[in-house]
């Protein structure tokens, strides 16, 4: 169907859904989540596109995170697909790693360091196999890339809020995926991890894998990314930051809870 | 007495004994390593609403054996009765929690009360019948070994067995899921088919012990088993092995116990068992216990007070707190009338310079591994090398003596 013959068809009520590009690594068609009655993300469409990072951006409660929930499989879509690398997601699991939210878990949890990154490999050992050295070896390499080797026989619960949060990327880099997703890496994390984590992930990219973040703070946007969907409930804008991430959008998305004043002190790209 | 015990022990103490210590110690390990992930997962209470909901399930069993013919004892019949019932209540549970704004423990309390008070009236209603074996159907209450069968302990060992194997298999994707379900279903696990999984496990124990600890009280040995064996370790994989240990052992010695004196109840015995593990454990264990936490923060205590102390003593400032007072006199740095010694005017001077040399090295060293590390306690010669404290002494200047 032409782009003509499909307007003509969702004018008439039918649910139509554009054929995505095949080469995204993350494509979300008309995308509904609600809990209970009221959603909290509605008919979102968007493209990430391949080897990018992209942020996800909006206000508290925006469904940032239910977004890449979602898109996961983790909450319910009411309604609506998502494609990932042009597949549905049950058959491209493997290719996806998912850092979620620090406070999501029990980190008085009994697990190490260590095990917590070989949890990043039980897609690949099953239920079965032995962990083995070469395992180990592997995840001692990733907690290395995150600069955390000498803590790798500590408890969880011995660590800061930014070390958790380097453990967690760790994990997603034992599973050695091709789209990364993640859920506020940078929320209450000090300087340095925020260094460390940063890093990481455009060196990811230089691998030609793609990042997809849930990001809260407006100042380091320009910096760290280069594609950004803005979202409350509803998409707002999307595409790349140079053209996206403007002052409009932004009054737009954040409503009167972003100050004009604020906005303008932002690091915004050149016009 | 005691002789008996050691017949028990050693499984000398006749063939029915010997068979329930070994079931019991069976289904001890099965239901500590299978409860593991019950408290893992933070839902140990839904065990109790299962094992409660077993109770009508054997009384419809029975009156459906009685209806057609049978005499009502027939045990792998009134164990299927209890695991239809158990999952219904179990289904009750996650209904409710689900799909009503009614939170799990609200459901818990009410399906467990239902499905156990209907069981007592169907108990009282077979009391009053006619025909069939009613005599031992109370004991699926709080269990009994007595008149146990051969193919009675098989079935107990048998299913406990399986458990066990059932939880090998299934360990990490339950460890995963019990740790992080987000990240779990991320990675092509489907949660809720682990969380039936796990609670189908939970009521196959607890169906298999119905018998000999009883529904009341089979939830203890789902629970006490993995609570104890936390105690000891920080790693899921060695809870999940001291926990089949406790459970194993704790089936084994009560087993043992109960059949060395007449009339001491099975279940209970190897519960309270269980209990003095747990109870050891939590005052004894080295990481978690409470006497080591006692000892560990009256150290602390001690430690900052010793440095407070001494920091007085360098500002030439009084010292009135009792337990500084006393610190510091025990280790000779005051004399009795709190003036500094010697050696106290020397330490205090110490701690003095090592607090200038911290304040400086935090400046200097902005990163984590140095400014992490502060807490007035920490030696700064544990921290930093002997060439970069000589550096931040140069720095410093000549130390000042204290008056």
């Amino acid at each position: 169907m032409n782009n003509a013959a499909l307007e003509l068809a969702s004018e008439a009520g039918e649910r139509v859904f554009r054929p995505a590009p095949t080469d995204s690594p993350l494509a979300m068609q008309e995308l509904t989540v609600s809990y209970g009655e009221k959603p909290a993300v509605f008919s979102i469409d968007a493209t990430v596109p391949a080897e990018s990072m992209t942020a996800i951006i909006g206000p508290n409660g925006a469904g940032k995170s239910t977004l890449l929930k979602a898109a996961l499989g983790i909450v319910p879509r009411l309604s609506g697909r998502v494609m990932v690398f042009g597949a549905p997601l049950a058959q491209v699991m493997h290719r996806i790693a998912y850092v979620p939210q620090r406070a999501s878990v029990d980190w008085d949890f009994p697990t190490r360091v260590i095990d917590v990154v070989l949890m990043g490999l039980y897609r690949e050992l099953g239920l079965l196999h032995l962990v083995r050295h070469h395992h180990r070896e592997r995840a001692i390499a990733c907690l290395e890339r995150v600069g955390m080797a000498d803590f790798a026989d500590r408890q969880i619960g011995q660590l800061s809020g930014g070390q958790q949060q380097r453990v967690f990327l760790a994990r997603a880099l034992a599973q050695n995926a091709e789209l990364y997703l993640l859920d506020e890496p940078f929320a209450g994390v000090d300087a340095a991890t925020e260094k460390a984590i940063i890093d990481v992930l455009k060196s990811l990219k230089a691998e030609k894998r793609t990042v997809v973040c849930v990001h809260h703070d407006l100042a380091t946007v320009t910096d760290y990314f280069d594609h950004v969907l803005l979202i409350n409930v509803r998409k707002i804008a999307e595409g790349p930051v140079a053209t996206t991430f403007t002052a409009e959008n932004l009054q737009k998305t954040y409503g009167g809870r972003l100050a004009t004043a604020h906005i303008d002190q932002l690091k915004l790209p050149a016009a | 007495m005691p002789s008996l015990l050691l017949d028990a022990l050693l499984l000398q103490a006749g063939y029915n004994a010997a068979l329930v210590a070994l079931g019991a110690a069976l289904l001890g390990m099965a239901a500590g390593s299978g409860g593991t992930f019950l408290f893992l997962r933070k839902r140990a209470l839904v065990s109790d609403a299962v094992a409660h909901a077993t109770l009508p399930g054997v009384g419809i069993a029975f009156i459906v054996m009685v209806v057609f013919g049978g005499d009502g004892r027939n045990l792998p019949g009134l164990l299927l009765g209890s695991a239809v019932s158990a999952s219904l209540g179990l289904l009750a549970v996650q209904w409710i929690a689900s799909r009503t704004r009614l939170a799990e423990d609200a459901a818990i309390g009410a399906v467990l009360s239902v499905f156990f008070g209907f069981g007592i009236v169907l108990l009282t209603i077979i009391q009053t019948m006619s025909s069939g074996y009613q005599a031992g159907l109370e004991s699926f209450l709080l269990g009994s070994t007595a008149g146990m069968l051969f193919q009675d302990a098989v079935v107990i060992a048998l299913g406990g067995a399986l458990a066990v194997a059932f939880v090998l298999l299934l360990r990490r994707p339950m460890t995963l899921v019990a740790f992080d379900a987000g990240f779990a279903t991320a990675s092509g696990i489907n949660v809720r088919r682990m969380d039936l999984a796990m609670m189908g496990l939970v009521m196959a124990v607890t169906v298999i012990g119905l018998k000999l600890v009883g529904l009341i009280l089979v939830v203890a040995m789902l629970i006490i088993p993995p609570v104890t064996a936390r105690l000891w370790t920080e790693r899921t994989d060695r809870v999940l092995l001291i926990a089949g240990a406790v459970g194993g052992f704790s089936g084994y010695l009560g087993a043992a116990l109960s059949a060395s004196a007449p009339n001491l109840p099975t279940g209970p015995i190897i519960v309270l068992v269980s209990f003095a593990l747990f109870l050891l454990s939590l005052l004894f264990a080295p990481g978690r216990g409470v006497l080591a936490a006692l000892v560990r923060h009256r150290r602390f205590q001690l430690r900052v007070h010793r440095r407070q102390g001494l920091l007085a003593l360098a500002h030439g400032e009084a010292i009135f707190d009792p337990l500084t007072l006393t610190v510091l006199r025990r280790e000779r740095l005051i004399r009795q009338d709190a003036v500094a010694t010697e050696e106290g005017r020397a330490l205090a001077a110490k701690t003095l310079r090592d607090e200038k040399r911290w304040a400086l090295a935090r400046q200097v060293y902005q990163d984590e591994a140095v400014s992490g590390s502060y807490d007035g306690l920490t030696p700064i010669e544990s921290v930093l090398t002997r060439d970069e404290i000589a550096e931040i002494d140069r720095r410093l200047g000549p130390p000042a003596p204290v008056a």
